[in-house]
C-alpha cells in the first residue's frame, strides 16, 4: 500500500500560491471576451473618440485633450477588467467549482486574495495598453501624470473588482458580464468618463458625483488636471468600495457557511 | 426495520475507522434527509451505499466530506473531522456532476489540483496516466466527453493519495463500455488498499464491485453486509433438489424451510438459511443434485426499500 508514503501537512497561506495564481491568468487570457472587452476595446474608444486634430492641440493642465481622455478610457478598461476578473467566481459557482475547491485544502480567503490579484493584474494590463496606444498616438501628459495617472487609474479599479465579486456572488449567471458590460458602461457615462460632468447639466452632474465611477475618474486625472474637489472623489471612492466589500464579503460568508 | 447481515463485519476490525457515523441525523427544514444513520467503515473495505432516489445517500456522502454538517450526532473520517480529513488529502472525491471549469485544459485542471494539494508537478503524469487520460491532456474540459470528464474526476480525486475514496454515482451518463472501462480503473486502484465508498442506484454495481453493500431508505440503514448477504436477507435464497417421492409435509418440517414446492421429482425449498437446509437434504435424505439460487439483488432492493 502506498498511501501513506507522503508526508501529510497543510500548504502554506491557506493555499495561495504562486502557481495557482499563473494557472488563473492563462484561463483568464484564454477567454477571448475577455481580451476583447478589457485590453482591445478601451484602446479602440481611445481611438475613435480621443486622437483627432483638435484634442491634440486642445490644451488641459500641462497636457492636451487626447492625454485626459487617454486616461478616461484606461480607466474604463480598468474598471472592465477588474470587475470581470471578479466576477470570474460566478461562472465558477455556477460551473460548481467553488464545491470542488471545498474538497481541497484553499481557503476562501485564499481564493478570494487570488480573484483579486488576477483581476488587478489585469487591470495593470489594460492601463498600460491604454497608455502606449495613447503615447504612440498623440496622448502628452507631464512626465509625473504619466506615472501618476496610470498607478492611480490602476489602484482605484479596486473598488471595481470589489464590485466584480460582489455581483460575481450576488448572480448565479454564467454571462455575468453581459449584465455588467451594459452596466458599466452607465455607470461611465454617468461617472463622466465619456462626456465630462459639468456637460450633462447641473441636476445630471449633481448626481453624478455620487456614482461610483465619478471618484475613480476624477482622481486618476487629478495628476494631469490638478482641478477638482479631490476630497469628495477620494471620499466616492473610499464610500463604494466599503460598500461593494461588504456586499462581497456577506454573499461571500453566505456561500462558504456549511448548512 | 434494520436487518444486520454480519454485525462482525462492522464491530470488529483494529485501529482506526476510516470512517465512523454515530447517530447521524440531517434535517432540511421540516425534512429529515438522513434519520439516525450509524455506520462504521474500516480501512480497505469497498462499500457500495445503495438506496432509491432522496433516501440520503447523497446527503450523508456531503456530511463525510464536510461539505454540510449534520443536524445532530458525529461524523469522523480517519478520527479527524471531515472538514480537516479533506484539507489534509485523506478523504477526495469523484462527484457526479459539475466541478470542473471548461476553459482550462485536462493538464492544467489537475496541476491546479496539484498545486493546491502540494503535490509535485510528476504526480500529475501519474494520475492522468492512472485515469487513461493522459494523451488528452491539452484537450479543454468543455470539450471533452462525459465519460473523459469523469475520469478527469476521478485523476483530481487520486492526486492528494486519499486513504478514502467517495465516488457518488460516479457512472451517470456513461454507456456501458465506459462504465467498465471506469470501475476497471477503479477496482486497479482499490487492490491497492484504498478504501473506497460509492453511492449507485446501479444494482449491478453494488453487486459486482462492492466487499459490502449499505442499503439505505428514507435516510436509514435497512440492510448492511455484502452482496450475496444482502440477498439473502431480502428474499432468501431456493434450494432446489432431486429427490423422487417427496413428502411435502416432511419437507414444510425441515428446519429453515418458509416454503416447500414439490413439481415432479424435483424439491424447491424457500428460506433464509438455505445452508441448513441444504444440510438437512444431504444428511437426512437421499436429496442429489443440488442447486442454491438467490434472488438477484434487485428483488432485494426492491423487498427491502418498498414502503411497508
Amino acid at each position: 500500500m502506498t498511501t501513506l508514503a507522503h508526508d501529510r501537512t497543510l500548504p502554506k497561506f491557506g493555499g495561495f500560491s504562486a502557481g495557482m495564481l499563473a494557472l488563473e491568468l492563462r484561463r483568464l487570457m484564454r477567454n477571448k471576451r475577455t481580451v476583447i472587452f478589457t485590453l482591445i476595446m478601451p484602446a479602440a474608444l481611445f481611438l475613435l473618440f480621443g486622437s483627432s486634430g483638435d484634442y491634440k492641440t486642445q490644451r488641459i493642465g500641462d497636457g492636451n485633450v487626447t492625454g485626459y481622455i487617454m486616461v478616461s478610457m484606461a480607466v474604463y478598461g480598468a474598471m472592465l477588467a477588474t470587475t470581470s476578473g471578479g466576477a470570474m467566481v460566478s461562472i465558477e459557482r455556477a460551473a460548481g467549482w467553488s464545491r470542488q475547491l471545498r474538497l481541497t485544502p484553499l481557503k476562501p480567503i485564499a481564493y478570494i486574495a487570488v480573484k483579486l490579484i488576477v483581476a488587478m493584474l489585469i487591470g495593470a494590463v489594460s492601463v498600460a495598453v491604454a497608455f502606449v496606444v495613447g503615447a504612440i498616438s498623440g496622448a502628452e501628459l507631464p512626465a509625473h501624470a504619466w506615472i501618476g495617472c496610470a498607478v492611480l487609474a490602476w489602484v482605484c479599479a479596486l473598488v471595481f473588482a470589489a464590485f466584480g465579486l460582489f455581483m460575481g456572488y450576488l448572480l448565479p449567471s454564467e454571462n455575468v458580464m453581459q449584465i455588467l458590460g451594459p452596466v458599466l458602461g452607465i455607470l461611465s457615462f454617468a461617472g463622466g468618463l465619456f462626456v465630462p460632468v459639468d456637460q450633462l447639466g447641473h441636476t445630471f452632474a449633481t448626481i453624478a458625483k455620487f456614482t461610483p465611477v465619478y471618484g475613480v475618474g476624477e482622481i486618476a486625472r487629478y495628476p494631469l488636471t490638478q482641478d477638482g474637489d479631490l476630497a469628495l472623489a477620494i471620499l466616492n471612492v473610499v464610500v463604494w468600495t466599503a460598500l461593494f466589500s461588504a456586499g462581497a464579503m456577506w454573499r461571500f460568508r453566505r456561500d462558504t457557511a456549511r448548512v | 426495520m434494520t436487518l444486520t447481515a454480519s454485525p462482525d463485519l462492522t464491530a470488529t476490525g483494529t485501529g482506526q475507522l476510516a470512517v465512523n457515523l454515530d447517530g447521524v441525523v440531517k434535517r432540511f427544514g421540516t425534512v429529515t434527509a438522513v434519520d439516525g444513520l450509524d455506520l462504521r467503515i474500516r480501512p480497505g473495505e469497498v462499500v457500495a451505499l445503495l438506496g432509491p432516489n432522496g433516501a440520503g445517500k447523497t446527503t450523508t456522502v456531503d456530511m463525510v466530506l464536510g461539505l454540510s454538517k449534520p443536524s445532530s450526532g458525529s461524523v469522523q473520517v480517519y478520527g479527524r473531522p471531515p472538514q480537516e480529513a479533506v484539507a489534509l488529502g485523506l478523504v477526495s472525491a469523484v462527484m457526479q456532476t459539475g466541478g470542473l471549469l471548461k476553459d482550462y485544459t485536462v493538464e492544467e485542471t489537475a496541476r491546479l489540483t496539484a498545486v493546491l494539494f502540494g503535490r509535485p508537478r510528476s504526480v500529475v503524469k501519474e494520475v492522468l496516466e492512472r485515469a487513461g487520460i493522459a494523451d488528452i491532456g491539452d484537450r479543454l474540459v468543455g470539450k471533452c466527453s462525459g465519460g473523459q470528464q469523469q475520469r478527469l474526476r476521478f485523476a483530481m480525486a487520486l492526486l492528494p493519495d486519499p486513504e478514502l475514496l467517495i465516488l457518488d454515482e460516479p457512472t451517470t451518463g456513461m454507456d456501458v463500455g465506459g462504465r467498465r472501462e471506469f470501475w476497471e480503473a477503479i477496482r486497479q486502484d482499490a487492490e491497492r488498499g484504498r478504501t473506497v465508498i460509492f453511492a449507485t442506484h446501479y444494482l449491478e454495481e453494488a453487486d459486482a464491485y462492492a466487499d459490502r453493500v449499505v442499503l439505505v431508505r428514507r435516510g436509514r440503514i435497512v440492510a448492511d453486509g455484502t452482496a450475496a448477504e444482502v440477498k439473502a436477507l431480502a428474499a432468501g435464497r431456493t434450494v432446489r433438489a432431486t429427490l423422487p417421492g417427496a413428502d411435502l409435509d416432511a419437507l414444510n418440517r425441515i428446519e429453515g424451510v418458509e416454503s416447500a414446492e414439490v413439481r415432479g421429482d424435483s424439491v424447491y425449498l424457500h428460506g433464509r438459511d438455505s445452508d441448513a437446509i441444504a444440510r438437512h437434504l444431504l444428511t437426512r435424505t437421499d436429496a442429489r443434485d443440488l442447486e442454491i439460487t438467490s434472488r438477484n439483488l434487485e428483488d432485494a432492493f426492491l423487498t427491502l426499500t418498498a414502503d411497508a
